[in-house]
């Protein structure tokens, strides 16, 4: 045998070797435009590390917690990582269902991350999960309806003033209804948006001692605000209305005034999509006169490590890639910077490129740097998060009332009702759970 | 007159028939419509004309590859169809020609089973397959869908053994023919449009089963269900999309059904099912 035939052997050995320790990470995530982005960048970061292959599986948003819940509590390991939102992380890290990333290596820079996003993302210190992109929730506006009307958008308004310029856009001829908001039922389609309403009234979900609050004035006052503006200058069957719909509605030029996440400023400021997009307006998610408090609405889409995966050191490696400044700039390459992933980390907000080419970008940073989700409302609480209250119970009680409320867009019940309704409720659900003693 | 009264009577009767047809179709019909129309259009209220676009079948082929779920479908649908007639065969035989006492009770046992929600075995059924190896597997999936329609297989094949007279059987049995012969060779011939029609039923049925195959499935044999799962979104406008990807999953398993909708009716009014 000669040498020159051993070392051939060997190098085939080492190189089938290597094919053997490839490792194929499987992840779980939802259908959204960036997500989607992220998978066809995918090559990118397998050229980089032949060792890694990548395996998507996209679900919808309710079967993926469902189905990732399930994978976990049975120990399953079929994810590497999960696509989560910031509602669960805490909730699930808390369980012990997700591994500490402590993995990310040097070049990861943390302390760029926006504070009010990794706060929601971190226990004891330790981040749980990486943000992939974040919203708050701001108010989109027609500068054009706003000019004709004769009015002029503060930078910081307030409900009474949004009131007023929601009924005074409103032209049912046209038909053009001076605000969109959300309606249909969910705890996080219409409660979402409610919460961060009554946040902003100064109202809250829960006493110190977990008592439900909807029997207080300011839930009666959020939500009878509500239901009026809804009536005076909603679209008609607001009750059904959700994020998808409401962006409909803005981008054919069908409301005046549209509040939700800022996220959709990318949607209705793209000429492809929108028939308003040179007319949009932005300005802060309001509060009533005299209340500290913006809503407080943050959300984020993160990605995490199962306890369960039994790959946890390449699938790090993966959330180091895809969460870094890198991937954003790769993605500005490729995509031009008014696609990237936006609201996670503050040197995006830095950047003149994004600036320029997001003329949503400041009210957006300042949005997401008025969401402190560990104070969420103006009264003492014992929970965490905006739109959301961070316990597990939260999704169908969140359901629940939510189908009260629409109930009240929809006319089919008083604001009187809903509230008892609701207050009755939660008042059964929580002791059963046991926070009521 | 008499003649008179039929032909009204036939005409009304093909009018209901077909509003009927329309309205139990109308869904699919409006998918297809709808995977021709543009995102804004498809959540811009109802019409029936579509701006005629192709994008959408253009993205979902892009965004995710059709063929892998597609095969798995076809491997799932038929196994566990197979596996069901396997079973089932014997069963319906004992049950509709050596019936005891309690053999109409082991009937309605097995058809309580489909009377419980799936999602009360979910963890139970989860953690076995996590266990034995079957997870994202087509060999599980199989067992799965055998499983779950299994009762119903049972039940179609005993309604129709029990139109056959079991004389003949007796005959073939004086002459010689084993267990086995009589099954294979007497009963399966004579119940042939009854076997062929629960085949194709359980066809369908295991081509649309989206519970199961979903929870117990990630990227190895997940098949079309989940493809039109992945369509949904929760930020951005996604029916035109899901309407194409639904129509691709729906096609192959609509011309099986037109192919064969002469056999599967006989076999379905020739039976019990009447």
């Amino acid at each position: 045998m000669t040498l020159k035939t051993v070392l051939l052997g060997a190098c085939s050995a080492l190189a089938f070797a290597g094919m053997a320790s490839a490792e194929t990470l499987t992840i779980a995530t939802v259908n959204n435009g960036d997500m989607v982005r992220m998978q066809g960048l995918t090559a990118e970061f397998t050229k980089a590390n032949p060792d890694i292959q990548v395996e998507w599986v996209t679900l919808e948003e309710n079967v993926l917690r469902e189905r990732v819940t399930t994978d976990i509590a049975a120990g399953g390991g079929q994810y590497d990582i999960v696509t989560i939102g910031n509602y669960e992380v805490p909730i699930w890290a808390k369980q012990k269902w997700l591994l500490p990333l402590d993995g990310l290596g040097d070049k990861y820079d943390m302390d760029d991350l926006l504070p009010a996003i990794r706060g929601g993302l971190s226990m004891d210190g330790k981040l749980y999960a990486a943000p992939f992109y974040g919203e708050s929730a701001m108010i989109m506006y027609r500068k054009d309806l706003f000019e004709k009307a004769g009015l002029k958008m503060p930078e910081k308004p307030t409900w009474e003033f949004i009131a007023d310029a929601a009924r005074k856009t409103t032209d049912r001829k046209a038909d053009i209804s001076g605000m969109c908001l959300r309606g249909k039922a969910g705890w996080g389609e219409n409660m979402a948006f409610v919460s961060a309403l009554n946040n902003s009234f100064g109202g809250r979900w829960f006493d110190e001692q977990w008592k439900p609050q909807f029997d207080q004035p300011e839930w009666k006052a959020a939500l009878q605000f509500y239901a009026d503006l809804m009536k005076d200058a909603g679209p008609s069957g607001a009750s059904s209305n959700g994020f998808n719909e409401n962006l409909t509605l803005f981008q054919q030029g069908k409301c005046g005034m549209w509040i939700d996440a800022t996220v959709a400023a990318s949607f209705v400021s793209n000429p492809k999509d929108s028939k308003v997009a040179d007319k949009v307006g932005y300005a802060m998610f309001p509060n009533k006169e005299g209340v500290d408090n913006h809503g407080k609405w943050l959300w984020s889409w993160n990605l995490a490590v199962p306890a369960s995966s039994k790959k946890a050191e390449s699938a790090q490696k993966f959330i180091a890639w895809a969460t870094s400044k890198e991937y954003t700039a790769l993605v500005a390459s490729k995509e031009g910077w008014s696609n990237v992933p936006p609201g996670t980390r503050t040197s995006l907000y830095k950047n003149e490129e994004y600036t320029k080419a997001a003329p949503f970008a400041a009210p957006t940073l300042a949005a997401m740097d008025a969401a402190d989700i560990t104070k969420p409302t103006v009264k003492p609480v014992p929970y965490t998060g905006g739109q959301f209250v961070a316990i597990p119970e939260f999704q169908a009680l969140g359901t629940t009332i939510g189908q009260l409320f629409s109930a009240v867009i929809a006319g089919q019940s008083t604001v009187d009702d809903a509230l008892a309704a609701a207050q009755a409720t939660a008042t059964r659900d929580m002791t059963r759970a046991g926070y009521i003693k | 007159m008499a003649r008179k009264t039929t032909t009204q009577s036939k005409i009304v009767w093909t009018v209901i028939a077909w509003v009927v047809a329309l309205v139990i179709f109308f869904p699919i019909l409006y998918a297809v419509i709808t995977s021709f129309k543009t995102e804004p259009e498809a959540i811009d209220g109802f019409s029936l004309i579509p701006s005629g676009t192709f994008e959408n079948y253009i993205t979902v082929q892009t965004q995710r590859d059709y063929f892998k779920p597609f095969m798995n479908s076809v491997v799932l649908s038929i196994g566990s169809t197979i596996l069901a007639l396997i079973f089932a065969i014997p069963a319906a035989w004992a049950m509709a020609f050596a019936p005891t006492k309690r053999t109409k009770d082991v009937l309605m046992w097995m058809l309580s089973t489909k009377m419980m929600p799936a999602v009360a075995v979910l963890l139970p059924i989860y953690i076995l397959f996590r266990n034995f190896g079957l997870l994202d597997t087509r060999i599980g999936l199989t067992i799965m869908l055998t499983l779950i329609n299994l009762p119903i297989v049972v039940w179609m094949l005993y309604t129709y053994f029990r139109e056959i007279p079991g004389e003949i059987l007796e005959a073939a049995r004086m002459d010689g023919a084993s267990l086995w012969k009589e099954i294979v060779y007497v009963l399966t011939p004579m119940a042939v449009p009854g076997i062929a029609s629960t085949l194709l039923l359980n066809i369908i049925l295991a081509w649309n089963e989206a519970f199961w195959t979903i929870q117990l499935s990630t990227t190895n044999a997940a098949p079309l269900t989940a493809f039109i799962a992945s369509f949904s979104s929760p930020q951005g406008l996604f029916w035109a999309k899901l309407s194409a990807a639904s129509t691709m999953a729906i096609a192959p398993i609509l011309i099986l059904g037109w192919f064969s909708q002469k056999q599967l009716v006989r076999g379905l009014t020739f039976g019990a099912v009447k």
